[in-house]
């Protein structure tokens, strides 16, 4: 596996189903009283978040404590990001803590790319503007393992905005190179040219909608719903909204949060057992701990750059 | 290779290997295994002054051109202030004439501050030397405005050169619409953005009977409506940059920000169209459009970094190694698209013919280098060739007779 997780691309299948047991190894640990792990104890992870962010900052804030990292959160707002300070600035003088890894969200699509050049962590993207977000992805793949076994052959459909999604980006990539076929469906508006050429269906209308083994809703802004993209937001539910009517009882939905209720969902779906909305929020964790463990401790022969190894770092996780 | 004899700015004679004797006092430059060209001119150069002398100023910015091998080049007016009076456009003559190390032309805004609305005193600047106008880095976006731009030109006189972009249509691109775009979640800036504006300008020409030049044409519509319009007779010329016509959007797709510039880079399909029309005669003439950059402005994520590269001191070799050594155009063809920029602009394209005005360029076409090994003449670094390994290279540049530029390993002796 790669130093650093910018994209989905990096990853090969293999890489990707080692993510996923180790996940499924760590899942064990979440179940017990204790949920520590020693694995990166004296070592340092930044996340450095460019942009509000709930569930993603905090499940890599507990997947870093729970593999006994040393953590430091850097938001934006009150940071010297704040006061004008550069990326490249910023990023230099983090380094110099000799973190093991930094996880990085930004507005802005590359700036993962950019922040790898600078810097000799590991470097992990958070979601970069709306490039890519591939824990999400993972964390995606893991929770469908979970509920399925295997993926090969599994019919996915993502419905809704697509052409403002780093989900759908990553998730395309996801479940390609997982075997599973990806229809994409939304307005044309919100559908990006060409978006085909990721090996990919391209549909308009919700049609066919029952051949699908999973409907993964993406989530509508509400900047989106308000400027021309869709003329409203009661056109936009009519045409796109998964209800009960439309979903059908073998089918799985998944979103990846948070939901606008009544717009790309309504609240029986969301509530119905077909729902992995919570199991998603749930892997986010132990996936995020995969992510950091193969980065750092995983992986034949790697002694992480920067950091001594120690003990612990090439074995198992065991419970501390 | 023959003999060329240089005399008070001309050529004086020219002669078989061997045959010219070299006049009493005459420098004598052994050009053996060169070629010699007519040197370059280059219509669309940023020379940042003033306002980012920081970035390039006209000492650099025309020692880079004369390493490109360009003996005259023509500066774009989207300064700091824009050159949009006659007191901003003198004062940049006059520093030309002790600062250029090649001829150095300046274009004046169409449109006050550039802002679209209302035109500048164009016929006191051309009285003062613009050489032509343009609100380069922005279209014109009111049809309206270009109409009286395009009016007024029968009093003043001077090419209108346009900018073409619709921006409703670009939106907040950053790159080429298509499949890289979709891939990277990045804005895209589609074709039909500059198409639909030049098929605008084009009808607008025609009904005035005006002349305008299309700069960095980048998309196959954009070719095919310029073909359209100069087969109905409009007075229309058109440039296309070497970055255009080299590389693609798939060159996006590391998020390098050296190779974001508008307009961006488009398909393969969209480049093959622009060596065609190259060929043809549909695009005019070759234009670096180059936009020089602070280093720590580039230095950051793809969206928010400035657009542009430079281009001046690898034109030559890029298009030579692209398309001339794979038998795609011929050397022949590349030199004259490479000298005729001016003549949109009434400034003839330079000739090795005895009695013309001696503007040379001394080629080594088998000479191998690496973009950047040894820095710039330019104050910025922002290529998107940084790195590339090209074939060819311009050793000597002659404009008007004077030595503009001389490479550093050319070895040289005078009688």
């Amino acid at each position: 596996m790669n130093r650093n997780l910018l994209s989905i691309d990096d990853l090969s299948r293999d890489d990707i189903e080692r993510i996923l047991h180790r996940a499924r190894s760590f899942a064990e640990v979440s179940g017990r009283e204790i949920k520590k792990v020693p694995t990166l104890r004296g070592r340092t992870v930044i996340n450095l978040f460019y942009e509000a962010s709930t569930r993603t900052s905090s499940s890599f804030e507990l997947a870093a404590k729970r593999l006994s990292a040393d953590l430091v959160n850097i938001k934006s707002a009150g940071s010297s990001v704040d006061k004008g300070e550069s990326l490249k600035d910023t990023v230099q003088t983090l380094s110099a803590y000799d973190p093991a890894a930094i996880v990085i969200r930004s507005p802005h699509a590359g700036a993962a790319n950019l922040v790898a050049r600078w810097t000799t962590a590991s470097v992990i993207n958070a979601g970069d503007g709306k490039h890519e977000h591939p824990t999400q992805a993972l964390l995606d793949l893991y929770t469908l393992f979970r509920r399925r076994g295997s993926l090969d052959g599994m019919k996915v459909w993502i419905v809704g905005d697509v052409l403002h999604s780093r989900v759908a980006r990553s998730n395309i990539l996801a479940f390609t190179r997982m075997g599973c076929e990806v229809t994409l469906c939304g307005p044309p508006t919100l559908m990006p040219r060409e978006i085909e050429a990721l090996d990919c269906e391209v549909r308009y209308t919700l049609d066919g909608l029952e051949q699908a083994d999973v409907v993964y809703a993406l989530r509508m802004q509400h900047e989106r719903m308000t400027g021309s993209y869709v003329p409203s937001l009661r056109e936009y539910a009519a045409q796109y909204q998964i209800d009960s009517r439309r979903l059908s009882p073998h089918q799985l939905l998944m979103h990846p949060g948070p939901v606008n209720r009544g717009v790309e969902l309504s609240s029986e779906v969301i509530d119905s057992p077909q729902a992995l909305i919570v199991e998603q929020v749930e892997s986010g964790v132990v996936v995020r701990m995969a992510v950091l463990y193969e980065l750092l401790a995983g992986g034949p022969g790697r002694a992480a750059a920067g950091a001594p190894s120690h003990a612990g770092a090439e074995t198992e996780p065991q419970p501390a | 290779m023959g003999d060329l004899l240089v005399r008070d700015g001309e050529l004086a004679e020219i002669g078989e290997s061997g045959a010219l004797a070299a006049p009493d006092g005459a420098e004598v430059v052994d050009a053996e295994g060169l070629h010699a060209l007519p040197a370059f001119v280059d219509p669309h150069v940023h020379l940042r002054t003033p306002g980012r002398e920081d970035e390039e100023d006209i000492d650099s910015g025309t020692r880079a051109a004369a390493a490109g091998g360009f003996c005259a080049i023509l500066a774009m007016p989207n300064t700091d202030p824009v050159v949009d009076t006659a007191s901003v456009l003198n004062s940049l003559r006059r520093r030309a004439r002790e600062e250029a190390r090649v001829p150095l032309g300046f274009t004046a805004a169409i449109t006050r501050g550039q802002a679209g609305e209302q035109l500048t005193e164009m016929a006191e600047l051309a009285s003062e030397g613009a050489a032509g106008f343009t609100d380069d880095g922005l279209p014109v976006r009111s049809a309206g405005v270009l109409r009286q731009a395009l009016q007024y030109q029968k009093l003043a006189g001077r090419t209108i050169a346009l900018h073409e972009e619709d921006p409703a249509l670009s939106g907040a691109g950053v790159m080429h619409e298509g499949a890289a775009s979709a891939q990277l979640g990045l804005a895209g800036i589609p074709s039909v953005s500059e198409s639909t504006m030049v098929a605008r300008d084009a009808a607008l020409a025609e009904y005035e009977q005006a002349r305008i030049h299309i700069q960095h044409v980048s998309a196959r519509q954009t070719v095919e409506v310029i073909e359209r319009a100069k087969a109905a007779g409009v007075q229309i010329s058109a440039e296309a940059t070497p970055h255009h016509l080299t590389l693609t959007d798939q060159a996006v797709m590391g998020l390098d920000s050296n190779f974001k510039m508008n307009p961006p880079l488009r398909s393969e399909d969209d480049r093959e169209a622009l060596i065609e029309a190259l060929r043809s005669g549909t695009l005019d003439c070759i234009a670096t459009d180059h936009a020089p950059h602070a280093r720590e402005e580039k230095e950051q994520p793809f969206e928010t970094a400035p657009m542009g590269v430079i281009g001046l001191e690898t034109a030559f070799a890029a298009l030579h190694t692209e398309l001339v050594l794979p038998g795609i155009i011929g050397l022949e063809l590349l030199a004259e698209r490479m000298t005729a920029g001016g003549e949109p602009f009434g400034i003839p394209a330079p000739v090795l013919s005895v009695g013309a005005p001696a503007n040379i360029v001394l080629v080594d076409l088998e000479a191998q280098w690496e973009v950047g090994e040894a820095g710039y003449e330019s104050r910025s670094t922002n290529s998107c060739f940084a790195g590339r390994s090209f074939t060819g290279r311009v050793r000597m540049t002659v404009a008007g007779g004077s030595v503009a530029y001389r490479e550093r390993s050319f070895a040289i002796g005078a009688v």
